[in-house]
């Protein structure tokens, strides 16, 4: 995304190029263009620009990409750590 | 349907974006008419979020299209695809319940990009027979969109975060904040009033709402203009800057030392602690580099907070 860059290397986004059909949905859904197609092949081209939204690994139809995905915001990580060390009820979490 | 949005959508807008009723702010899930749409026109999917609605109803205006609005519970396209509200079973049990099958006589479903996370458009395909086209980030893009054969251009498919996008992000967030600010604000008031008076009193709570305004308000808006990758580092800067303002007007040559460094420790913890919460509300903070500043962040925020308190307690002894 133009004028925003997050922290660098530290994106889990794997994608396995020997199971990739080249069909272009993570391309297609990737709203921060992270993946390029060449050769009928998908090959991520700008990790640090994840921001690990998991659309590419739900549309992807042979399960090539793994990501972790998942609440993203300080207030819900923070939510989660508390829910995990029983401190918190669970249930609640960022944006209701 | 109107297209048109009048003073009642506007004033519903306006009290969503200050948290007044937003939860409850939406419309019943179904298919509608934008115009008059014919079996051959093209079918728009949306969440049930009043706001989103009002968008895409807005955006096609002139226009014949169908409108499939998704039972999301009121939450927008984006946080309910993480949720997976806006998904692939709500998304196909929506396609039976409609008989939008009977309705339309092509088998296309245009999507917004950013409902991508909670809809797996091979499963739709399978199970419903409708292949799934994500079109646009923005539903402002849909008449281009539409315009251009069904093909995004690669601005249509790319996120943007403009000063006015993170201005409307704002008061939702104040409000969020607001609770916790007047608890610890009163706290605060209270013990500095009882040891060093009235004045004093007023002084700390003001110099803590200044810090608690620079997280929420400020930093977020000079996001891209604050150096660094990390929010809690772009909070503290904001948070410093307010520390020598508080300096600078409140005579802060005559304090004592503790005092100035618990001043300059405190404040810059609270602005990063809030900016840091703004990762809630930005498109390109992603999860693991959220965990990675909270387990150095929380550390620093916190250790500061306990220096800066412990300072102003020796600052009585001395």
């Amino acid at each position: 995304m133009k004028g925003f860059r997050y922290l660098r290397n530290v994106v889990t986004l794997e994608l396995r190029e020997n199971a990739c059909i080249g069909c272009g949905r993570c391309v297609e859904v990737c709203p921060h263009q992270v993946f390029r197609l060449a050769q009928q092949k998908a090959r991520i081209a700008d990790r640090d620009a994840c921001m690990e939204c998991g659309a590419c690994k739900r549309n992807c139809p042979v399960a090539a990409i793994e990501v972790d995905a998942g609440v993203g915001c300080a207030t819900g990580l923070i939510n989660e750590w508390l829910q995990e060390r029983k401190l918190r009820a669970p249930g609640g979490s960022c944006c209701s | 349907m109107a297209t048109k949005l009048h003073f009642a959508d506007r004033l519903g807008a306006w009290k969503a974006r200050w948290g007044i009723g937003r939860m409850t702010y939406l419309v019943p899930a179904g298919l509608y008419a934008i115009g008059t749409p014919t079996p051959d026109d093209p079918v728009v999917v949306t969440a049930n979020y009043k706001m989103s609605y009002d968008l895409v109803r807005q955006a096609l205006a002139g226009r014949n299209v169908w409108l499939l609005v998704l039972e999301t519970f009121g939450i927008n396209v984006w946080c309910a695809a993480g949720k997976g509200t806006f998904g692939t079973d709500e998304l196909a049990r929506r396609i039976e319940a409609t008989g939008l099958a009977q309705v339309v006589s092509h088998r296309r479903l245009l999507l917004p990009i950013l409902g991508a996370p909670g809809v797996a458009a091979h499963e739709v395909q399978r199970r419903t027979g409708f292949g799934v086209s994500y079109a646009t980030i923005r539903a402002n893009d849909l008449p281009a969109f539409l315009d251009n054969s069904m093909v995004a251009t690669p601005a249509m498919r790319e996120l943007t975060f403009t000063f006015r996008e993170r201005l409307v992000l704002v008061p939702v967030e104040m409000v969020g904040a607001l609770q916790p600010t007047v608890v610890v604000g009163a706290v605060l008031f209270l013990l500095a009033a009882l040891t060093a008076g009235v004045s004093a009193g007023f002084w700390v709570l003001a110099a803590y709402f200044g810090a608690v305004l620079a997280g929420v308000v400020v930093a977020p808006l000079l996001l891209p203009w604050l150096p660094g990758p990390s929010f809690a580092i772009k909070g503290a800067l904001v948070g410093l800057v307010w520390s020598a303002c508080c300096y600078l007007f409140a005579n802060g040559a005559g304090w004592h030392v503790t005092t100035t460094v618990a001043l300059f420790l405190a404040l810059p913890a609270v602005s990063a602690f809030y900016t840091l919460n703004f990762t809630g509300c930005t498109t390109f903070s992603s999860r693991s580099g959220v965990k990675k500043e909270l387990r150095l962040a929380i550390p620093a925020m916190g250790g500061a907070i306990a220096v800066s308190a412990l300072l102003v307690a020796a600052g009585w002894f001395l």
